[in-house]
């Protein structure tokens, strides 16, 4: 499957997504700036966008980048069910350009938080989980200044009605608790995906926890979300 | 070259952008607990911060001047309307 992992400029952690992507047998991954008009010709399998700080994170994070016209092709391609996957920067830009719901706030401490975190899969239906069990605890780190899920309470409470929510922060065990939230973020979530499953963000990094000498517990939790994209379910996975 | 090309005048609006009530907005806690009320100023009770952008638009009147701007922040998405409020006003606002 070849992965388009778009770098815009202040992308940071492209080069680390695409090392991650590489180390995993049957995706191969091409690194494509914002501008390239590959993005709109080249047949991807899925679309990526990467950590970092997108246009300087001007006016808020992921807004300007929202406004790209590669976001407007990554939009054609997510319609057309092609998984896009937003970590950190990335599901900031994917809020900000709607194709995911709620925003991503300051943090509650106001601080730039950067520390391991365990998250709780929530949803095994999408092409970044499926590889995955629910309730399964992953260990991933997070980094980042502006990972505060917000939505109103009703559009809140409909969102997890209907099984959107991807990753929760939790404690080792998988408990969900206030201690294991690092951002105030509300109900622990740390990842959500749009209604046909097809687009997820989160704010912890895969790639940096993609192989076992990154972690602290030895485990590579990461490659088990980017390489859910290879998992057949139902013929649904585009090759 | 708008400038030349434009008919109207130059007007300058207020765009403010803050966390609706209920979306906890922790700068101006901060501001507040650390700052205000250590500083013998207890009798503020709330503080909330927020974004200003001052615009300057070329309009042939203030009303079309604000529409265009309300228009602006819709459509650019300059406050995401999960979370954020967005006033548009006509000149500086108060103070500024």
């Amino acid at each position: 499957m070849r992965v388009a992992v778009i770098r815009f400029p202040g992308s940071n952690c492209d080069l680390d997504m695409m090392a991650a992507l590489r180390t995993i047998k049957g995706i191969e991954p091409d690194l494509v700036w914002h501008e390239d008009a590959s993005l709109g010709r080249r047949d991807y399998g899925a679309v990526i966008l990467p950590g970092g700080f997108a246009f300087a994170d001007r006016l808020r994070a992921g807004v300007i980048a929202a406004n790209s016209p590669a976001m407007a092709k990554v939009r054609r391609l997510a319609d057309r069910g092609v998984p896009v996957l937003g970590v950190c920067n990335g599901f900031q830009i994917l809020v900000e350009s709607g194709l995911l719901p709620g925003a991503l706030l300051r943090n509650s401490t106001l601080k730039f938080v950067c520390e391991w975190t365990h998250v709780r899969v929530e949803n095994t239906r999408t092409p970044f989980t499926s590889g995955l069990r629910e309730g399964q605890v992953l260990t991933m780190p997070i980094a980042h200044g502006e990972g505060r899920f917000f939505l109103q309470r009703a559009e809140l409470e409909r969102l997890e009605k209907d099984g959107l929510v991807a990753f929760r922060y939790c404690d080792a065990s998988g408990k969900p608790t206030t201690s294991s939230n690092p951002t105030g973020t509300l109900h622990n979530i740390a990842g959500v995906c749009n209604e046909a499953g097809n687009v997820v963000g989160l704010m912890p990094h895969p790639e940096r926890a993609a192989e076992a000498l990154l972690s602290p517990l030895g485990r590579p939790d990461g490659a088990l979300v980017l390489s859910s994209l290879l998992v057949k379910t139902g013929g649904r996975r585009r090759a | 070259m708008a400038f030349f090309t434009t008919k109207g005048r130059t007007f300058e609006v207020s765009v403010v952008i803050s966390n609706k009530p209920g979306v906890r907005e922790p700068e101006g806690e901060t501001i507040l607990h650390d700052l205000v009320a250590k500083s013998g100023f207890e009798q503020v009770e709330s503080i909330r911060a927020g974004k200003y952008l001052r615009v300057k638009v070329v309009a042939p009147d203030a009303a079309s001047a604000k529409r265009l701007v309300e228009k602006m922040c819709n459509e650019l998405r300059i406050f995401n309307p999960a979370a954020h409020s967005c006033e548009v006003s006509i000149g500086r606002v108060p103070g500024q």
